[in-house]
């Protein structure tokens, strides 16, 4: 079936199955930073935004989306580099697979969360799992991000 | 070489792929993969044991849109192991890409490729097995002399000797004994012992395991996978398709962490039977649940261990005995089994005698495989927790323990051959570790006001930095026509930073920077060979080799540039992308470059070397846990963590304390929180993120990492190895602060509410 979505500011209108996935759906037509890892709602790897907000992408229909604004890291690139030039001298990237859903979660804390603890920093996250860095850098670049040192 | 005044060796640099990976940008596998490849997708065995009786595909051969269906009948009859190590493998070759016996439920039985997956799933539904259903042997300690044998096939063997008897379903065993052990314990004043249990932990890399493959214009098979090992994997599947290895091509792009799972072979072959069946590009992905249950995990293994020590607290005796299970297939079983004395017994070097014997066995679970510490991790959680028992007994401050009995440098220890130690800060790890932690305030442990108690507990490990006189790595190293080097390697970045730390060492040598280097790694036609990314070896033997290139193109480049400038080389040196003379002439690398590529009778600057050595200098971590148990639930909470590290010289200190903080959290989930489970029948219970939990970011409490740098005379700039050490201390750290906190000993991981609570009734 048909669904109308704005994609990173492009009206956009796709042909998908019933049951396709939006993970699925954005890979398709090329928005490859979108990775799966657990397609259980356990891992934040797939996260997007679906009305700016943050949202698992592997357990959420395409056609649930008709009709909205989704946002990928493609979508907000510049606010992404900004983030992850921090990131990246903290050296807290490592495989990085992890890094399009926990950026977009970042970023959606960003504007949701003023002055924030390390505790509401570490609460807000804690669906993006990252199985290389031990989570420890990511926090110390976070928090250099958002000048809550 | 001192790291005093050196630009790059020695700094925090971002790494040279950072900001692309930590962007989205599509370097990954499957990101490269051709949208018209075949999807492949394997239909597995329900049962732990059984053969196949019947196999029948014609009516799922119909389904529109199948391209191809192969069993057992249609594989080469080969056989061959998956492990990635250098030929000729110690493990022993049981296994055919799709065998007429299946020995674990989810063993390969057909592979399946059609244009899309829904296809390739409705066609799969559609092939008939019949099974001859055979008793498994799912208990590891009943394994041996079990009725059923796990391996009955006539054609498995063995490169060379490793201990295997097929019928006892031992696929390798292990004795080494200097002194004698039963003599020096009956002079010992003190004497513990006791029998541990690490369990089976997933890796759980955020990638799951996948490749794809296609056919290039001349051709040749190319695989693009998520691997650690290309030149491996080149090998395995030139042996498993029955092809000449020149005949493949194997690319490692970005990938999305390996911890060893990536050093087995896992799907390439599929896909790789499927692009030769078919001529048509092919893609295999594992699900997580594939991921969980049909690739390799960690070792589960049973260690009885006694240590003896005088009444000064000196270790005098060590006996490790090891049971280790292996699952349905021996990839890497006989040497994780030598790597749990090989890393734990040279770190007590008073002993007069060691005993260290087992016996990797086959069993009808999925297959163990390499796994970040590779024994080291088990054998430390062993014993570093009869070590902290023995302290208990002793009267002693286990730290005091370890002081009194560590290998210093220049000394040596029974098991090593008369190698000296060359590098150790290890003292210096414990006393910085007792500091940072608060451990004379702290230890044993201090009631809370409510129900919990807080207390600690630590541990020392060693690993190794490549393998001693099988480990190697070669580079080459050009001078380009614009002035620019290009370094060829075929270390592979998982994520570690590797392909940041050695362009690093390159450019500290050429006096360049560093992004006048080009790193290119990773692809078997244009890299030299390199056994890959594992053993911790890439910085201390692929860096080495960085060196010796890099030195031999700057003496290249140097007597060139002296040559066009008329004078004799020891009158120049580099200098700001120049070479120069003491008068101040110059001539600048672009320059040098375009005389030696440019016209008739020119010889382009390039240098290669090959680096392998006959020691394997250990690094060392002192880990102290604190925690907080709850006396009413049992459950525990770890407060604070610290890893002390001698990696040797840090080459890149945010990288190497990513690579600590990362291993700690690794060694945490095993302490606290991950095990492979299986049901009564032998199928994996624990097949998802839902009922295998790796730590979130609540769960790893505070993890500080502090580092006492050791100079290592053998490795560049001094620098040892750090990849696989940081996993080996939280499990028995944690151990042994929750024993000091409610007196009760784990010592079956993980430390479950449950075990701590129940331990607790019975005190
Ligand atoms: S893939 Fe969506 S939460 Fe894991
Ligand atoms: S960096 Fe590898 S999973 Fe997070």
């Amino acid at each position: 079936m048909q669904i109308t979505l704005t994609i990173n500011d492009k009206l956009v209108i796709w042909d998908v199955e019933k049951d396709e996935i939006l993970a699925d759906t954005l890979r398709s037509h090329g928005l490859l930073s979108v990775k799966k890892a657990c397609e259980t709602s356990c891992c934040g790897l797939c996260t997007v935004w679906v009305e700016d907000k943050s949202v698992l992408s592997c357990t959420t229909l395409s056609v649930r989306a008709h009709g909205k604004k989704i946002t990928t890291i493609e979508g907000v690139s510049k606010d992404a580099e900004d983030f992850a030039r921090v990131l990246t001298a903290e050296g807290s990237e490592q495989c990085g697979f992890c890094s399009p859903g926990f950026v977009m979660n970042v970023l959606a804390m960003k504007k949701e969360l003023v002055n924030p603890s390390d505790k509401e920093i570490i609460h807000y996250l804690t669906g993006n799992l990252c199985r290389c860095t031990g989570y420890m850098g990511q926090l110390r670049a976070v928090k250099t991000y958002l000048g809550v040192q | 070489m001192n790291k005093v005044g050196m630009k790059s060796v020695g700094h925090g640099i971002r790494k040279i792929d950072g900001m692309a990976i930590a962007t989205g940008k599509p370097v990954y596998t499957l990101d490269l993969a051709m949208s018209n490849a075949l999807v492949v997708k394997i239909l597995r065995s329900p049962h732990a044991f059984a053969k196949i009786t019947t196999i029948d595909t014609s009516t799922a051969e119909k389904v529109e849109g199948v391209e191809c269906i192969l069993t057992f009948k249609d594989v080469p009859k080969e056989r061959f192991t998956l492990a990635g190590q250098s030929y000729p493998e110690p493990s022993p070759y049981d296994r055919l890409i799709l065998d007429e016996i299946v020995r674990y439920v989810g063993d390969e039985v057909a592979i399946i490729a059609a244009v899309d997956e829904k296809t390739a799933l409705q066609a799969m539904k559609k092939i008939k097995v019949e099974y001859e259903v055979w008793e498994p042997v799912l208990d590891f300690e009943q394994a041996l002399g079990h009725a059923s044998v796990v391996h009955p096939e006539e054609d498995l063997h063995c490169n060379f000797d490793i201990g295997l008897q097929k019928e006892q379903n031992i696929a390798s065993s292990y004795n080494e004994e200097v002194g004698d052990v039963e003599e020096e314990l009956k002079r010992c004043s003190v004497i513990v012992e006791d029998v541990y249990y690490p369990q089976a932990q997933a890796h759980a890399m955020m990638e799951t395991y996948r490749a794809f493959t296609s056919l290039d214009h001349t051709g040749r098979l190319v695989v693009v996978s998520s691997t650690q090992v290309p030149f491996h994997i080149r090998r395995q599947l030139a042996r498993a398709l029955q092809l000449p290895a020149s005949k493949v091509r194997v690319i490692k792009p970005r990938i999305g962490g390996g911890f060893g799972g990536k050093q087995t072979g896992s799907l390439e072959a599929f896909a790789g039977m499927v692009t030769l069946k078919t001529g048509k590009p092919a893609m295999i992905i594992y699900d997580r649940k594939e991921t969980f249950s049909c690739t390799t995990s960690r070792h589960a293994m049973r260690l009885k261990t006694r240590v003896g020590a005088d009444q000064e607290g000196i270790i005098r005796a060590i006996d490790i005995q090891v049971l280790s299970d292996t699952g349905a297939y021996g990839e890497h079983a006989p040497t994780v089994l030598s790597c749990v004395g090989h890393y734990t017994l040279p770190l007590y070097n008073k002993t007069r005698a060691v005993r260290f014997t087992g016996n990797a066995v086959y069993t009808n679970k999925m297959p163990a495989g390499a796994f970040r510490g590779y024994g080291a991790t088990q054998g430390t959680f062993a014993l570093e927790c009869t070590v902290n028992k023995l302290a208990e007994k002793l009267g002693m401050d286990p730290t005091e323990v370890r002081l009194k009995n560590i290998s210093k440098v220049g000394e040596t220890f029974l098991t090593g051959q008369g190698v000296l130690l060359g590098s150790t800060t290890l003292e210096r790890c414990i006393e910085k570790g007792k500091e940072l932690i608060g451990w004379k305030e702290k230890f044993p442990s201090r009631k809370l006001e409510n129900s919990k108690v807080r207390a600690v507990g630590m541990a020392i490990t060693m690993q190794g930095s490549g393998i001693a006189n099988i480990g190697t790595a070669s580079v080459e190293l050009r001078l380009n026509d614009d002035g620019y080097f290009t370094l060829l390697s075929g270390a592979t970045d998982m994520g570690t930073g590797c392909d940041t730390i050695l362009t690093q060492m390159a450019s500290e040598v050429l006096e360049v920077p560093m992004n006048h280097i080009i790193f290119n790694a990773g692809d078997t036609d244009t890299a030299p060979y390199d056994p890959g990314s594992y053993a911790s070896s890439t910085t201390y033997l692929a860096g080495a080799a960085v060196v010796k290139a890099a030195e031999e193109l700057k003496s290249k480049i140097l007597e060139q540039g002296a040559k066009f400038l008329g004078v004799s080389v020891q009158d120049v040196e580099m200098e700001g992308l120049t070479v120069r003379t003491l008068a101040g002439e110059e001539m600048s690398l672009a320059k040098i470059a375009e005389l030696t590529v440019l016209g008739t009778g020119k010889l382009q600057l390039v240098s290669s070397a090959t680096h392998g050595m006959d020691i394997s200098p250990p690094p060392y971590v002192a880990g102290f846990a604190e925690v907080e148990v709850d006396q009413e639930t049992g459950k525990v909470e770890l407060i604070d963590y610290v890893a002390v590290v001698d990696c040797g010289t840090v080459i890149n200190p945010k990288l190497a304390r990513i690579q600590a903080e990362g291993g700690i959290a690794q060694g945490i989930g095993m302490a606290l929180y991950e095990e492979v489970i299986y049901n009564a029948v032998g199928k994996m219970a624990s097949n998802s993120f839902m009922q295998y939990k790796i730590p979130c970011r609540k769960d790893v409490g505070k993890v500080r990492i502090a580092f006492e740098e050791s100079f290592e005379p053998s490795g560049p700039f001094g620098a040892k190895s750090i990849g696989e050490v940081v996993a080996n201390t939280p499990p028995p750290a944690i151990v042994h602060a929750v024993y000091n906190a409610v007196g009760v000993r784990v010592n079956h991981l993980p430390i479950t509410p449950e075990k701590v609570f129940v331990g607790m009734q019975k005190l």
